[in-house]
């Protein structure tokens, strides 16, 4: 027998236990129904949520509250204003507390007097815009008529992008990135305490396969079920939502694996830590809820403090989240991401290396 | 030929944070022959399963030598691990699998048919909740089906810690049946238990362990043979008068009270022939020394398992 023969002899065996292992734990995680909500429908949940919160509101009309009579309402287009009337100012600013309105007007002769609501400080400066716009319109039918012939400016909105930037396309990115993250982090922290427990693997170090087919059966598992995630998600969010995807979507598989990569990473440092599921759970949640908040992945970084800017460099899911935004929505090539790709591989080899160092196998 | 388990010297020695230096086996020697049925007794804490655990290789001990079927357990190794079949204390199972995916997931990994892992099955008793979630499966299935696992690589050499712990009197018997059944098809097979009862009824020879060592190895027949110890009678109290009582023990310790007379006798035939020659059998109990005697002869404390 040759020595390669040899080799061939051994591998057979342990190609089957790969299997019988990935088999084993891929039935094990489609019973969990707990698994399925964490990877699938928690993100899907958080996407109608942020959604319907940053969706609405920009094309809804403005609620105007006129006290007395204003005149200048009367041109008003219905699609940009919607009008109520109070008997007196306090009754409008007690409205506009209540968030029952965005702005109440008083005219005074030629002077109009806006009055934007704090409750709902966005919608109360869309409604002053808006109300100045209608005050400058109205000047300039009057200037028109006065002096005809004269040319006149007018401004024409035309949205950026062709308007392809709905809040989906900058959102799905951003969940997609956290629901990866947290069925990582949590996966692999949960069966790690779950294995201290029932001393699984344990068990199976006395089998003849090794520990390292056993540890790739599972991170296989993992690797399998972000794809299959990434998939059910963006798909969702492409029909139900209206997410474009761009030709260069298929890169997102390849992020999101080296993103599993380095979550997985942080799940097992976490598990060495806890020794019961609800501390695990617990560690998972403060690590990767400060981690989400930083990304950049449900608010804009450009739009958050300075210091939220710079703890974003440390967060593994803002290299995710952007490089799925440029790659997904923006249709950027894999090139364009390269920088994230490296930042995203050394956090998972430092995490990586921190969790192999840190980790007792005597415990397990 | 290699014996089944040879183990020189181990020491291991724990330091928690707060426990301090605990030594947990402290220089512990024994041999199993193969085919023998071995038992490590002791109470809880006493080192059995650590000690198991080194053997298996699971731990490396600070010192001392281990040979299972002639190899080191260390490192690991398919050629050795294949001819073993462990059971844990814990019951370690793929989550949300079925009994029959489950052995049939050992078995692949043991180079074992889907036959072989129906029939351990069937030997187990559990061919009837083979569809059943293991979860969902009683502590004794549980223990059973962890046991088929264990067998179902065909192993020379089985390891059982503690099956029984936790387990109600019936499941114990039947477990026990199953555990003679392994150890006549000629598998050697090594039980840690805290029951005196299960040594007694099952091992050829026990090592009794206490605080980290073995105080001594023997069949249990021949343990209580060496102690040498009184057989105990107990009759109910009124039966006899006190001079026949006293003519009966003949020199023997006798003592009394909540309404029975207890004879200390070497000879319980005489006595139980004279007993029921006086028609005093009423109440009668005989009681002759078993391990838990052994044991508070040879580690100097009471029987605390």
């Amino acid at each position: 027998m040759t020595a390669t023969a040899e080799r061939e002899a051994v591998r057979a065996p342990r190609g089957r236990a790969f299997l019988s292992l990935f088999k084993a734990l891929g039935r094990g995680w489609i019973r969990d129904r707990s698994q399925i909500f964490f990877t699938i429908l928690l993100p899907l949940m958080f996407m109608v949520l942020l959604a319907s919160v940053f969706g609405s509101g920009d094309t809804a009309a403005s609620r105007i509250v006129a006290v007395g009579d204003v005149a200048v309402l009367d041109g008003a287009d219905a699609d940009e204003f919607a009008v109520s009337s109070a008997p007196d100012l306090d009754a409008a600013l007690a409205m506009l507390r209540e968030g029952d309105a965005d702005a109440a007007v008083v005219q005074d002769g030629a002077v109009v007097r806006i009055y934007p609501s704090a409750t709902n400080a966005t919608g109360g400066a869309i409604a002053e815009g808006r109300l100045s716009a209608l005050v400058d319109d109205v000047n300039v039918e009057v200037l028109s008529a006065a002096a005809p012939g004269e040319t006149v400016l007018a401004t024409d909105v035309e949205e950026a992008d062709g308007g392809a930037l709905q809040p989906i396309q900058y959102l799905a990115p951003g969940i997609l990135a956290w629901g990866v993250a947290i069925s990582g982090v949590f996966g692999a922290a949960g069966t790690i305490v779950d294995w201290k427990r029932d001393k699984l693997l344990r068990r199976l170090r006395l089998t003849p396969a090794s520990v390292k087919t056993f540890l790739g059966a599972k991170v296989s598992v993992n690797l399998v079920v972000a794809i299959g995630q990434t998939a059910v998600f963006l798909a969702v969010a492409a029909v139900a939502f209206g997410l474009r995807l761009s030709a260069w979507t298929w890169f997102a598989a390849p992020l999101v694996l080296l993103g599993t990569f380095a979550f997985l990473a942080i799940g097992v440092v976490i598990g060495g830590i806890a020794q019961t599921s609800p501390a695990a759970a617990g560690l998972s949640n403060l690590v990767t809820m400060p981690m989400a908040f930083v990304s950049g992945a449900f608010y804009p970084l450009a739009l958050s403090p300075q210091w939220v800017q710079w703890l974003s460099y440390a967060s593994p899911m803002r290299y995710l989240n952007e490089a799925l935004q440029s790659v997904v929505v923006y249709g950027e090539p894999p090139s364009a991401v390269l920088p994230q790709i490296g930042f995203l591989a050394a956090f998972a080899a430092l995490v990586g290396l921190i969790s192999w160092k840190t980790f007792k196998f005597d415990e397990l | 030929m290699d014996a089944a388990i040879e183990v020189a010297d181990l020491r291991k020695t724990y330091r928690g944070r707060r426990t301090g230096e605990v030594r947990a086996v402290d220089g512990v020697s024994f041999r199993v022959e193969r085919g023998e049925f071995f038992g490590i007794l002791g109470p809880n804490g006493a080192g059995k399963t650590t000690t198991l655990e080194i053997v298996e290789g699971l731990r490396r001990p600070d010192s001392g030598e281990v040979r299972l079927l002639g190899r080191s357990p260390w490192p690991h190794s398919p050629d050795l691990t294949r001819r073993l079949g462990v059971q844990l204390q814990a019951s370690a199972f793929f989550e949300f699998l079925t009994a029959r995916e489950q052995i049939e997931t050992f078995a692949e990994l043991y180079g074992a048919t889907k036959a072989r892992a129906a029939e351990m099955l069937e030997t187990v008793g559990l061919a009837e909740h083979a569809a059943v979630r293991c979860e969902k499966l009683s502590g004794g299935q549980q223990q059973r089906l962890s046991i088929a696992c264990a067998l179902v690589g065909d192993p020379e050499l089985v390891f059982l810690d503690e099956p029984t712990a936790a387990l109600d009197p019936q499941a114990r018997r039947n477990l026990w049946d199953l555990m003679r059944a392994i150890n006549a098809e000629g598998r050697t097979v090594v039980l840690t238990t805290h029951y005196m009862e299960e040594a007694e009824a099952l091992c050829d020879r026990v090592a009794i362990m206490d605080a980290g060592r073995v105080k001594a190895v023997d069949s249990p027949a021949g343990f209580i043979r060496k102690l040498d110890a009184p057989t105990r009678v107990t009759i109910a109290s009124g039966q006899l008068t006190d001079e026949r009582i006293a003519e009966l023990a003949s020199g023997e310790t006798v003592t009394g009270g909540d309404g029975t007379v207890v004879f200390e006798t070497r000879d319980p035939r005489k006595l139980l022939t004279a007993l029921a020659s006086d028609g005093a059998l009423e109440g009668l109990a005989v009681r002759t020394a078993n391990l838990e005697d052994v044991f508070l002869h040879v580690t100097g404390r009471e029987w605390r398992g």
